[in-house]
């Protein structure tokens, strides 16, 4: 799994970083979200597509194919 | 025999609820949800327009920037209103306004109400709670849960987040009454606002001279905002955090006093606390209502919205679609309701949802500690509900409980 975020049409309403605080951040000045972990381990995978789901501004773009690199 | 009435025939927006369920959304959004999740309705002002019930497309519109959120494009749902669209948003009132001047004033705040920033607020929420239960605990059984506690804890906690005087209550909490009355007149919610804006303006002149430590006082000195747009802001905000919470503290209390077994499921398990919390914010949906318009011809759930034409989100409704919530009119707090519309959805979600979050995590479960015997002290289809108010809940929570 290859995530991704739009930090440009972020909102900061906190839902990723409530929801996998593992994987998503929130920068300190400007509430907006900060990518911790492009490549989720497994185990964070299913936080990280309930996160996407939930984000209110669709900003975080999920890519599934990878099997082989991620940990 | 009689006649069916059309299924592309359009309604008018449900708005009485059903004797004895406090709880659930006005009897007839659920058969519209079920037959016709995306109608056309007809305005009190005669446009014709439409009504969202379903998730999707209640999600969809929400999340969509061809709809607008301009309150000069907005026809009013509920009879009352004006006549025809509403006027502008004021300065500083940020729920309606579109991108890019909903941006620039989003930006300037979001940062100010991280997940981070408000769990940080933790450690004074639990005291001002904790002094609540006590004057509670020592005045004795029996009393307005509303006046007493669900009100009070969020205005301390917004008072000092933005840096208001709590102590001037009184001169602006009525103002904030009226302008979240549905019954006022509009004209008597201009002037509740004008009131109101005009408290803050004294205190911005205030920060102004003698920036404090505090929200408004940030904005004051760090920001390129004009005083006029300050004070709309800090308005804005008050009058959010007055009225949100402080129903969702009481008409949650209300909903656990009414499911005993899910109360002590809260009271036994404090980890219990974040997913009761969205539980709640779903089963509740104390902002049920709000309106959008198509800035141009839009295709929602096969339907083409036009141009010009105003969309009513039954946020309620949504929450209650049983395609993404299973058994959606139980109130079931070990329920994953993530997803929930509680908040609103896309841009303009709830900005101090995370504020409300660790609000409603702390006083929820403090209280039911507090007093495990706490039960209505009137029957439960005696509660005035607030039928009449922008935001759902109580007027009034009396209860009472055992003396140790």
């Amino acid at each position: 799994m290859d995530v991704r975020v739009d930090r440009d049409r972020c909102i900061g309403a906190g839902m990723c970083a409530l929801t996998a605080p593992e994987i998503f951040d929130q920068d300190e000045d400007e509430g907006l979200v900060v990518l911790l972990n492009t490549r989720p381990p497994q185990e964070r995978r299913a936080a990280v597509r309930i996160a996407a789901g939930a984000c209110p501004a669709a900003v975080i773009t999920l890519t599934e194919q990878d099997t082989s690199t991620a940990p | 025999m009689q006649h069916e009435p059309s299924l592309t025939e359009p309604v008018t927006l449900p708005t009485q609820r059903a004797a004895g369920c406090p709880f659930d959304p006005p009897a007839g959004l659920a058969e519209l949800r079920e037959q016709r999740p995306l109608t056309r309705m007809t305005y009190p002002d005669g446009h014709v327009g439409w009504l969202a019930t379903g998730y999707p497309a209640v999600r969809a519109i929400l999340g969509d920037p061809r709809f607008s959120s301009r309150y000069e494009l907005l026809h009013y749902p509920f009879p009352g209103g004006p006549e025809g669209p509403l006027p502008p948003a004021p300065v500083g009132d940020m729920t309606g306004m579109d991108a890019p001047e909903h941006t620039r004033y989003r930006r300037l705040l979001m940062g100010k109400f991280t997940v981070r920033r408000m769990r940080q607020l933790t450690d004074r929420v639990e005291e001002i709670t904790a002094e609540h239960l006590d004057a509670l605990e020592h005045r004795g059984p029996g009393a307005d849960l509303v006046k007493a506690f669900a009100r009070p804890i969020p205005a301390l906690v917004i008072c000092e987040l933005l840096g208001v005087p709590y102590a001037d209550r009184d001169r602006f909490q009525g103002h904030a009454d009226t302008i979240m009355s549905m019954d006022a007149p509009p004209e008597e919610g201009y002037a509740a606002m004008a009131a109101l804006q005009e408290y803050m303006a004294h205190l911005v002149a205030a920060k102004r001279a003698d920036p404090s430590d505090d929200l408004l006082g940030d904005l004051a000195c760090d920001s390129d905002l004009t005083d006029e747009e300050l004070i709309g802001i800090g308005a804005f905000l008050l009058a959010a955090g007055l009225d949100t919470t402080a129903n969702m503290i009481a008409h949650g209390t209300f909903a656990l006093l009414t499911n005993p077994a899910q109360a002590e499921a809260l009271r036994t398990d404090p980890d219990l606390a974040p997913r009761a919390v969205e539980e709640l914010m779903r089963y509740l949906t104390v902002a049920p209502t709000t309106v959008r318009s198509a800035l141009e011809d839009v295709e929602v759930e096969g339907q083409m919205i036009k141009a010009g034409e105003s969309v009513t989100i039954s946020l309620e409704a949504a929450n209650r679609d049983r395609e993404r919530f299973p058994d959606p009119d139980v109130l079931d707090l070990h329920r994953k309701a993530t997803g929930h519309l509680g908040f609103g959805h896309g841009i303009h979600q709830c900005l101090g949802q995370q504020l409300a979050r660790v609000e409603l995590m702390v006083a929820l479960p403090a209280l039911l500690g507090r007093f495990p015997t706490l039960r209505l002290d009137v029957p439960a289809d005696e509660v005035p509900l607030r039928t009449n108010m922008n935001i759902y809940g109580v007027h009034r929570l009396p209860v009472t409980w055992d003396e140790d």
